[in-house]
């Protein structure tokens, strides 16, 4: 029962993950271009929504939807002004762009929160469901619907509006996409922001369930990389069952072996999936 | 007779229920220069990467020189003696045009002086010498296709695949590049495949045409008899004007 | 334009490199302790960042990862030297072997199965972090507690067993530098050295002239890992602490590839240049914001820094000023 709890609780967690690393995904499935600062936007997402939280006295979960657009706004800019001149630049540059200003964002928080760690202050912390044997953080549950919520309207996003549709068209066929007339450009700014989006929704969520410093960027960095490239980069269902399956691992060998581990087992899992199926689980060949 | 230096034997291939190739046999002459021709789709380019070891086929045989090359790698069919350009160049953009040859010319010495020497002598017979300093990059079209071509032709083969060095080339410069390699197989020995669809080049400078058609050889004999076959004047010249361009 | 070359570089270049060479021998001899410190950093970064550039520069698959091959070096020959006494100059190679052995490993698994681009970029982080991790639970090199050489008697140089002042080490990373500059010269000359950059720029054309990309590829790979290895030996007898947690950081990954990639990838002397620029615009960055309490301000005009150069100079400065000042050499 125990393990089962444990397990459980994982996949919740693996949940926001997912949401967090399908942003990654969308972004490269569609621009080609790895966003190395995504941990950075994630931890933006977290103090925008520590901020105006503690700020306005407002649940997490109502300032989500203001962080989110907020997190679209500034991908569409980043992506207009600075990401679409590097698109047909060579990986290193790129990388270097991005590195530029992961440093500049992890230096802004700094000065302007300091390095100390953050969090909100919830009534229902410490609330939980009880399913027969099973014990349920409240605010775990929260999120991982929460995560499924917006994972399920960037699906219906990309299925059913003329927008979507059109992004979809982009990442299938640029040069087709042009000839059809398509903005790509702007295609590109939208594709981005939503990305960013994704970003923002999980990183509100993510606060629920931790603190927030600057320094922990890098972390989420990683852990966006090993999900998407378990599941399969560019894939959208590959980040999610790549975020779960992250969630469970780490719960589980944080408990049965020691929590320095889990990510170990997290970058095992990945090298052993990228030898045996260098697409990932979810990934096209 | 002496036996041909390549020769292809049922060559088959199947890209998830396209039959891109199917069955095609045909051999090329030591010295020769066949041409292999049909309209786009017809398996030209899958016919070339069967060959030169960039796809495996499925079914039948390549053999150069007498020695089976089917299923090698491409940079071992590049030593077993073939040489091939892109349809789409790929030149070594930041790389001198000297030394985008040395890079092939190296496939037979380690000696860069060697090297050095041969990859001049070819772009002297290609007209490129006076760019040999400047970047791949910097190049035309019709310079970069001539490129390709150098290359290919510094690794020393025994056959040249060309994949349509011609499009795109003015009637002048297409008139040049038959002079060229009509004297290459000449004073070389180098045999020469092609795929083409400028016929006024096919026509010039082939000995021998293959004619292909949804995967399948449906004729091949000389220019002549070729432009006389009912079949080929229905599947190919019937289509589009090509001929004179 | 070209004169008679000098050792396959043009009369300008080997002028301005001779020159480079004396000052920085000369150096040691007029500047402060600070400065020599300062300066060991620089060629640190200069020679890791030679070493990364042959596997990213030259060949042109992107190693996110080679705080790994520094790590192994610095932990081999330090815990070769801790445990059984055994001299830094048989241990060092000791630890190339195995950061050889490693990258070559790492590359033939990636490349065998066809792991490219990104894929190879972020399964190099992978390893790396994999290894961090690993090693923070190695007792024997004592693990997350840290591996400590016997502190050095800076009054006395000790040759043999690297035991010396930041002057001594110095010397030895201005001679490493330099070797490291002379192989990348002859590399790129040679015909292995055409053959990277072939692949570098299109690996199918480069496959279809006669080129076994998948044994060039591995080849510059353990290549890349012996000699940042080599370096990570030196730095183990240097800082006289190891942490996995620093040694095999990503962070440690990312400044090495990061001054190869402003002075100009792929080119000979870039990586010195980045190194020069970046120690100092670091250590500039120090300076200007010591007076001032404010946390992260560094940081961000070190990020704004390199947001600059990239803006304004993609390609790297080293190929900027090489045609700033008229330099005439190959790349």
């Amino acid at each position: 029962m125990l393990y089962l709890n444990i397990t459980v609780a994982g996949l919740l967690t693996g949940l926001v993950y997912g949401l967090m690393a399908l942003g990654l995904s969308v972004i490269f499935g569609v621009i080609r271009v790895v966003n190395f600062a995504h941990g950075e936007m994630m931890v933006v997402a977290m103090y925008a929504t520590y901020l105006a939280s503690t700020v306005t006295g407002l649940d997490p979960l109502v300032v989500l939807a203001p962080v989110t657009l907020l997190l679209f706004l500034l991908g569409y800019a980043l992506q207009r002004v600075l990401i679409n001149r590097y698109i047909a630049r060579p990986e290193h540059e790129q990388f270097l762009l991005l590195l530029a200003l992961a440093t500049i964002i992890t230096a802004s928080l700094l000065m302007g929160f300091g390095p100390d760690a953050r969090n909100v202050q919830l009534d229902y912390a410490y609330d939980s469901y009880q399913i027969g044997g099973l014990l349920l953080d409240k605010v775990r549950v929260i999120a991982a619907a929460g995560a499924a919520l917006g994972a399920a309207a960037l699906w219906a996003f990309f299925r059913f509006t003329r927008t979507g549709k059109a992004i979809r068209a982009c990442a299938d066929n640029q040069i087709g996409a042009q000839v059809v007339g398509l903005d790509v450009k702007r295609l590109y700014a939208i594709t981005f922001g939503l990305g960013a989006a994704c970003v923002g929704a999980a990183g509100a969520l993510m606060l629920l369930l931790v603190d927030v410093e600057p320094y922990i960027a890098t972390d989420y960095t990683l852990l966006a990389f090993i999900i998407v490239i378990l599941g399969g980069l560019g894939s959208m269902p590959g980040a999610l069952l790549g975020g779960v399956l992250v969630g469970v691992s780490e719960a589980l060998s944080g408990f049965v072996i020691e929590p320095s581990f889990k990510s170990a087992f997290s970058f095992a899992l990945l090298i052993l999936v990228l030898l045996v199926r260098p697409q990932g689980l979810l990934g096209r060949a | 007779m002496s036996a041909p230096l390549l020769e292809v034997r049922g060559l088959s291939k199947r890209f998830r229920g396209l039959q891109a190739v199917d069955g095609v046999s045909f051999a090329v002459p030591r010295g020769g220069i066949v041409a292999l021709i049909g309209p786009n789709g017809a398996g030209k380019t899958t016919t070339f990467n069967l060959i030169a070891g960039v796809i495996a086929p499925d079914s039948g045989s390549v053999l150069l020189d007498g020695v089976d090359i089917t299923g090698l790698r491409p940079d071992q069919a590049c030593h077993a003696g073939i040489g091939r350009t892109f349809q789409l160049v790929r030149p070594f953009g930041a790389l001198s045009v000297l030394e985008n040859v040395m890079v092939g010319a190296l496939r037979a010495t380690a000696d860069m002086r060697v090297a050095r020497d041969a990859a001049c002598a070819i772009l002297e017979r290609l007209g490129l010498v006076d760019k040999a300093e400047a970047p791949a990059k910097s190049l035309t079209l019709p310079e970069r296709k001539r490129l390709e071509t150098a290359r290919a032709l510094a690794t020393r083969p025994k056959i040249l695949l060309l994949d349509e060095v011609m499009a795109g080339l003015r009637p002048t410069e297409i008139d040049q590049m038959v002079a060229a390699f009509a004297a290459l197989a000449r004073e070389t020995g180098i045999a020469i495949l092609l795929t083409e669809h400028v016929m006024r080049a096919v026509m010039a400078l082939s000995h021998h045409i293959v004619v292909l058609h949804h995967g399948q050889k449906i004729c091949e004999g000389t220019p002549e008899q070729v432009t006389r076959d009912p079949q080929v004047l229905e599947c190919y010249f019937g289509h589009a004007p090509v001929a004179g361009n | 334009m070209r004169g008679v070359p000098l050792l396959g570089l043009s009369p300008r270049v080997a002028a301005a490199l001779g020159l480079f060479v004396l000052v920085m021998l000369a150096l040691p001899f007029f500047a402060n302790d600070y400065i020599v410190s300062v300066l060991v950093v620089v060629l640190f970064a200069a020679y890791f960042g030679q070493s990364w550039n042959i596997v990213t520069g030259f060949a042109g698959q992107l190693s996110l990862g080679h705080a790994l091959y520094v790590g192994l070096g610095a932990y081999t020959s330090a815990a070769l030297f801790v445990h059984f006494g055994v001299p830094p100059w048989l241990g060092m190679p000791a630890g190339m072997a195995v950061a050889a052995i490693a990258g070559t490993l790492i590359a033939a698994l990636s490349f065998r199965f066809r792991v490219g681009g990104v894929y190879f970029a972020l399964l190099t982080i992978a390893f790396a972090e994999f290894v961090r991790i690993l090693f923070g639970h190695f007792k024997w090199v004592g693990a997350t507690e840290g591996l400590f050489l016997p502190v050095a008697n800076l009054a006395h140089q000790d040759l043999l067993r690297l035991r010396g002042s930041p002057r001594m080490f110095y010397y030895f990373l201005l001679a490493l530098t330099l070797g490291a500059l002379g192989l990348s010269h002859l590399l790129l000359n040679r015909r292995i050295g055409y053959y990277w950059q072939a692949i570098r720029e299109d690996e199918e054309a480069a496959q279809a002239l006669g080129i076994n990309v998948f044994r060039c590829k591995v080849l510059a790979m353990a290549l890349s890992a012996a000699l940042t290895a080599l370096g990570g030996g030196f730095l183990a007898f240097y800082d006289n602490n190891l942490y996995p947690d620093t040694v095999f950081a990503i962070g440690r990954s990312v400044e090495i590839i990061t001054a190869p990639i402003i002075g100009g990838l792929g080119t000979l002397f870039g990586p010195i240049l980045g190194a020069f620029l970046l120690t100092t615009l670091g250590e500039t960055m120090t300076s200007l914001t010591s007076g001032v309490e404010i946390n992260g301000l560094k940081q961000w005009l070190y990020g704004a820094a390199l947001l600059a150069i990239v803006a304004l100079q993609p390609a790297g400065i080293w190929p900027w000023l090489r045609r700033l000042i008229g330099l005439e050499t190959r790349r």
